[in-house]
């Protein structure tokens, strides 16, 4: 029945309208807190340190020197280097025993496995995701241990390499589920469609699938270099936590991020020391957002196409 | 290979049953497809047309829950017999209604299944990309941007894509699903006439929804209706009224489907 609705009706805000106002400016809010919390962070980070760098720090110091004495009497030293090196060489060798797991894990559950098999890796996939670090850094200290001195009949076994395969197997398995989910998102008609042309399952996976995901595949494995540099406890435990110049996988290293955890309670506020490792800390944050950074621009090449 | 030989069976059909799960999609059919020849098959969406291009390269295999009975003979011998369902598939070319460019360049879409194949020459390549792609029409619309992705292609164009890479296997066997569904007609009326010249060399099934198609390319045409099969007859026949089933003048002046 036209014109049998009053006017005044798209004149009056109802209920209706009001919870869609809510729940936008709601949704606005959460949406911007994350930048706020961001900002926040990086600002009390600087804060602490920016005092430091700018009168005590000497720059080639930190990025030059192995000598990281922030207790000393005399003359206390801030160098980072052998942690820098340490961080970097325990993340590479996680990466290099990481890479190949996760891919290899990927490929078999999003390609091969169907039904029960593939449902049962998935959720045990999860399950190892969601061991604590603590657990690995256990794992690192018990049972790697021994088991380098063992093995390679070295005198220690906390070392690059016992905390590099922790690490690696820690972030093999969030790797896996966001490979799997990139192998995922191929739509199945290209691998119809590369079948029905005669492709081998490999040549498939290798020539299209892989090629179609790379975004993903990108995405995870930047992902598993943020964990690697931004995990402490684990590596703290199965990296011996010495300071020192590595000269081969034997030796023990020490992580930025443990030389932050175990020292800064020990520090009091406001002194040098405590501020450099605020400093280390600016370095951190520098680091991942590099790395996101990068990760961004690589994507966002690969999406353009050639 | 002379087209004047006397035509000979590239496939033969014996008591073809297709199911998906309890459901049969199609039900006992047995007919032969000549080589060299155009082979339309026409009947209204769910009549088993797909199904039956399927069966003919193994690619049931995908569909766990799809079975196929009876026997389907490819080159005189049963398709489920040759050891290399690889190499059988790279004989057959397929092309799909809804176009697949894949996420490559047009360059790799068309050099992809040669590479397969082992060519590595570029000379070589460069020469089946540009044969292939003028056969499907599109070589002039794609000459000077082949490194770019084939899946930015318009609609039609990555149709006609996907047939150039079926070409570039070189097939003995070419299995066209309704290919001119995402296509424009004057690239269809192209297309149409690339078909009738490739019919010297490969042999052609064309499933189609547009039974004026299958008149204009198919030497014979078999009916297929839910499930079931029909007839099949020189296309012509069919069209002139000389039907061994009502069923088949009805669906062919259009009072169904």
């Amino acid at each position: 029945m036209p014109g049998s609705r009053p006017h005044a009706e798209i004149d009056r805000r109802n209920a209706d309208w009001y919870v869609d106002k809510l729940v936008q400016v709601t949704v606005f809010v959460s949406g911007v807190s994350a930048i706020l919390f961001i900002i926040g962070i990086f600002v009390f980070v600087t804060i602490e340190g920016v005092g430091f760098i700018a009168n005590t720090l000497d720059f080639g110091e930190f990025f030059g020197s192995p000598a990281w004495r922030p207790t000393s009497e005399t003359k206390p030293t801030y160098g980072a280097l052998a942690l820098i090196v340490g961080t970097a060489s325990v993340t590479g060798l996680a990466m290099l025993v990481a890479v190949p797991f996760s891919l290899g894990a990927a490929i078999f559950i999003g390609e091969f496995a169907t039904g029960k098999v593939r449902e049962t890796l998935k959720v045990l996939v999860e399950l190892l995701a969601a061991i604590p670090s603590v657990v690995w850094g256990f794992i690192g200290l018990s049972i790697m241990n021994p088991l380098i001195i063992d093995v390679f009949n070295v005198p220690v076994g906390l070392s690059i390499l016992n905390s590099g395969i922790i690490l690696g197997l820690m972030a093999a398995p969030i790797m896996t589920t966001i490979a799997e989910d990139a192998l995922k998102a191929v739509p199945d008609t290209y691998r119809e469609a590369a079948e029905a042309m005669g492709a081998t399952r490999w040549q498939v996976i290798f020539r299209v699938v892989l090629p179609a995901a790379k975004n993903g595949l990108v995405a995870a494995v930047l992902l598993g270099v943020g964990r690697g540099f931004g995990e402490t406890m684990a590596v703290l435990m199965a990296s011996g936590h010495s300071v020192n110049l590595p000269t081969s996988v034997f030796d023990s290293v020490r992580a930025l991020t443990a030389t932050i955890a175990a020292e800064l309670g020990e520090t009091a506020q406001g002194s040098d020391h405590y501020a450099a490792l605020f400093t280390l800390g600016i370095f951190l944050f520098a680091i991942t957002f590099l790395i996101n950074l990068a990760a961004d621009v690589v994507v966002r090449g690969i999406r353009k196409g050639k | 290979m002379s087209v004047d030989a006397p035509a000979r069976d590239l496939v033969r059909v014996r008591g073809l049953t297709i199911r998906y799960g309890d459901t049969a999609a199609l039900s006992d059919v047995s007919l032969s497809i000549r080589e060299h020849e155009i082979f339309g098959i026409i009947g209204p969406a769910g009549s088993g047309k797909t199904s039956f291009l399927r069966a003919l390269n193994r690619m049931d295999e995908f569909t766990p829950a799809m079975t196929v009975d009876g026997a389907v003979e490819f080159d005189g011998k049963n398709v489920r017999d040759w050891r290399n369902a690889y190499a059988l598939r790279s004989r057959i070319g397929v092309v799909f209604p809804l176009p697949v460019g894949l996420p490559m360049t047009i360059y790799d879409n068309v050099a992809l299944s040669p590479r397969l194949r082992g060519i590595r020459r570029r000379s070589e390549l460069d020469e089946i990309v540009e044969r292939c792609l003028t056969r499907a029409a599109l070589w002039d619309e794609v000459k000077d941007r082949l490194d770019s992705l084939g899946s930015l292609l318009s609609g039609g164009q990555q149709q006609r894509l996907t047939i150039a890479r079926a070409l570039s296997q070189e097939p003995q066997l070419l299995l066209l699903d309704e290919f001119s569904i995402a296509v424009d007609p004057v690239t269809t009326m192209r297309i149409e006439d690339v078909l009738k010249e490739l019919k010297q060399e490969v042999t052609i099934v064309l499933v189609t929804n547009l039974v004026q198609q299958a008149r204009r390319l198919a030497d014979r045409t078999a009916f297929f209706l839910m499930g079931e099969f029909v007839e099949l007859a020189e296309t012509e026949q069919l069209f002139t009224g000389e039907v061994a089933d009502p069923r088949t003048r009805d669906y062919v002046e259009g009072r169904f489907g």
